[in-house]
């Protein structure tokens, strides 16, 4: 087995709370975070709920004491939050003390601040700084001045499994020796952007998403942040760190099939999660718990389901679950937090439940953990898709 | 160790550089905005295909047609692309929809090819590629991220090839908003000088750049590359011994540096960060080009474009001298970008 990167540190916001502690006592206690929105102001408020942060930008804003005049979008106000806990965490006092990096990772970016202000540019002197808010990289530049980091900071963006490949370059970043640490994550904010994108693709649940069921109706929409400290072997020798769990495999792939919808047999899904337990050197059966991308949307959960099924052939599945019944889908944070999940499952030894489960889907004979099971966990795999076949896969692995 | 050669071009910019690179360039210090010269569509899509799609994806697939072709090359290991802004025109289309009907009567092709990865996973569909496939959306150093991954999957074995590129697309819309914001220089406001700027603001322009790199040299390759750094901040006497210490970093010293490319892109703000770090190369040839790219947040590909086909070629274009130096020989070359003080990238090549 590859002996991975240390993760030392986590933060996170999302529906479920506002930070880790928080995260794990709604995901062992079942409460869910989805609801009508309070901060968007869409005509779909009534139809559709969503995973939504119930913290608003003021308050966001004062918490992390910005000047008034600051041009912070909800995405970016967000992934600062959870950037600063991961830190904190990790017992950083100095960011710069090693080389450190930072890799975000979004796919609305700016979006929420573009959308209420789009046409009130030219009239409105006061929100012309928002037109410099827009585009992903001015999320990461933000987050890294915050944490007062120098060196290298890049996003990426390929859709909803935006934060898993923030991890793995991370990661890989680590072992080829280009930096001792590096802060890898993701962010989202709520947009109408979003929400009407994916109304019109008919994926949204007029209800409570159910992930793997039989009669699942597609997504809720959430908004959530979530960083992971990564850091080099010599590091956590030099300071002593406590390592949280490791980073083992990891591994990308295209479906190569269409732009939005996964394939019939999750072609790339399987490439992916193949792949990664190379990286990783494990095989399939030491896996104890997949966190599963698990949407709820009916073409989602039938590719990676059949890819869950193909990856364990003759086999058998380990338990599994999405947490996104919990959190809504959350786009580019979705990796990211779900990353923090696989961790507590690890240090916990907690399957997390799939909520709001009633019927076995008929196409295959997969049935997720609905309820709350306590069993050691030593590695963990989470799989995150995205538009344009992105399919990536992390391995999670005890200290 | 693997190492990176350049071994495909392929650019689509506002200059007539899809057919190969120019023996002269236009210039034309009046206008704020550069128009593209555009690619011949019909020879790369069906009349059908090509209005179904923006501009940015389809110059990031001409573009990225011509480089695999000019390497031999279609099955890369890893496609990886980079993007400032992103698809702006289809995120746009999308976003009018959306307030001018509020949240009404919308049709998802826009949303569908607003994603940012959308160029890096259309040619993925095209060539039926299920390799590793990624999008960086970072300013300045999108691109640089992009060429940063490629490096480090090459450099372990990991990859044979890669397809790298730069894809930017501008719209009306963002123009004006660019304008009012001070990123564009205003309207009439010529002729301006990029070099020695003397107002604030840049000329912008648009484009899309590929490179097949892969890890042997063989026929068609341009250059070598040897190293690429990003850096989020700096001031610009740090860029100037970031350089330097970049350059030691790879046992070479100044002197062995036989060309700088510079990103100058006229605006008086931010100008002090080329200057401090051409200051300690005066003895090189120095150029820059974003008086004939325009700029944008994947300029500097077209950047590395340049500095790829001198190394090839030998020879400066007069047009792109930023000084009078000359060498017999041009055998290593540092690159250096920023954008209103973020995203610095340094990058070596060599023959």
């Amino acid at each position: 087995m590859n002996k991975g990167v240390a993760i030392t540190g986590m933060g996170i916001i999302s529906a479920i709370g506002n930070n880790v502690e928080e995260n794990f006592h709604a995901l062992t206690s079942g409460q869910k975070g989805i609801s009508p929105t309070d901060n968007i102001d869409t005509v779909h408020k009534g139809e559709i709920k969503f995973g939504e942060i119930k913290k608003t930008n003021a308050e966001l804003i004062v918490e992390l004491g910005l000047p008034p005049d600051n041009n912070f979008s909800r995405t970016a106000l967000l992934g600062t939050l959870a950037a600063k806990q991961a830190v904190e965490n990790a017992g950083i006092s100095d960011v710069n003390s090693y080389r450190t990096g930072l890799v975000n990772s979004t796919s609305v970016g700016g979006m929420d601040t573009t959308e209420n202000h789009y046409y009130e540019y030219f009239e409105k002197p006061e929100t012309v700084k928002y037109i410099a808010a827009h585009d992903g990289g001015d999320v990461s530049q933000k987050i890294a001045e915050e944490l007062g980091l120098q060196g290298f900071v890049t996003t990426i963006s390929t859709a909803c499994s935006s934060a898993a490949n923030a991890i793995m370059l991370g990661a890989r970043m680590i072992k080829a020796g280009k930096l001792d640490r590096v802060i890898v994550g993701g962010t989202d904010a709520l947009a109408k952007f979003t929400i009407n994108g994916f109304k019109t693709l008919m994926i949204l649940t007029d209800s409570y998403n159910t992930p793997f069921d039989n009669d699942r109706k597609g997504l809720n929409l959430g908004e959530a942040a979530a960083f992971l400290v990564l850091e080099s072997d010599a590091v956590v020798e030099k300071e002593g760190k406590k390592v949280l769990a490791r980073v083992i495999g990891y591994a990308n792939a295209n479906d190569a099939y269409h732009q939005t919808a996964s394939s019939e047999n999750g072609e790339g899904a399987t490439l992916a999660m193949k792949k990664a337990f190379e990286v990783a050197g494990i095989s399939p059966e030491e896996i104890d718990y997949i966190n599963m991308h698990g949407t709820a949307t009916p073409n989602n959960d039938l590719s990676e389901g059949r890819a869950v099924l193909r990856v364990y052939e003759g086999k058998n599945v380990p338990d599994f679950s999405s947490t996104k019944a919990f959190t809504g889908h959350t786009l580019a944070a979705a990796a990211a937090i779900e990353a923090v999940y696989s961790v507590l499952a690890i240090q916990n030894g907690v399957v997390f439940p799939n909520l709001n489960f009633k019927t076995r889907m008929n196409e295959f004979d997969l049935l997720p953990q609905t309820e709350i099971k306590h069993k050691n966990i030593d590695k963990v795999l989470s799989n995150s898709f995205g538009f344009g076949g992105n399919c990536s896969t992390v391995i999670f692995s005890k200290d | 160790m693997g190492k990176t050669f350049i071994n495909g071009i392929g650019c689509v910019s506002a200059q007539d550089t899809v057919n190969g690179f120019p023996s002269e360039f236009i210039i034309d210090p009046s206008t704020n905005y550069l128009e593209i010269v555009k690619p011949d569509y019909k020879d790369y899509f069906s009349p059908i295909a090509s209005r179904r799609m923006a501009k940015g994806v389809k110059n990031g697939i001409v573009a990225s047609t011509v480089a695999m072709k000019e390497a031999g090359n279609e099955s890369p290991d890893a496609i990886i692309t980079g993007t400032g802004m992103g698809c702006i025109e289809d995120s746009d289309k999308f976003l009018k929809a959306i307030i001018d009907n509020k949240e009404e009567f919308l049709t998802p092709t826009s949303f569908i090819q607003s994603t940012h990865n959308t160029v890096a996973s259309t040619i993925a569909i095209n060539l039926g590629c299920k390799a590793y496939n990624f999008t960086y959306v970072n300013g300045a150093v999108s691109f640089e991220s992009a060429l940063y991954d490629a490096k480090l999957q090459l450099d372990a074995d990991e990859a044979h090839s890669v397809l790298i590129g730069g894809v930017e697309e501008m719209t009306e819309y963002t123009k004006s908003l660019f304008k009012l914001a001070g990123f564009i220089k205003p309207d009439d406001s010529g002729p301006h000088n990029i070099l020695e700027a003397d107002t604030k603001a840049t000329v912008f322009s648009e484009g899309a750049t590929f490179f097949m790199l892969e890890d042997e040299r063989k026929d068609s390759t341009y250059a070598e590359i040897l190293d690429v750094e990003i850096v989020n901040k700096l001031t610009p006497e740090e860029a100037a011994e970031h350089a330097e210490a970049f350059i030691r970093r790879n046992n070479l010293t100044l002197h062995e540096i036989d060309a700088v490319v510079l990103g100058y892109n006229g605006d008086s703000e931010f100008d002090g960060y080329f200057k401090a770090v051409a200051k300690n190369f005066d003895f090189a040839p120095q150029m820059y080009y974003k008086h004939v790219s325009g700029e944008y947040n994947t300029a500097s590909a077209f950047g590395l474009y340049v500095g790829a086909n001198i190394l090839k070629s030998q020879q400066i274009p007069s047009d792109l001298k930023a000084n009078d130096e000359s060498r017999p020989a041009y055998r290593n070359m540092l690159l250096y970008n920023q954008y209103r003080g973020l995203d610095h990238s340094f990058t070596l090549i060599s023959v």
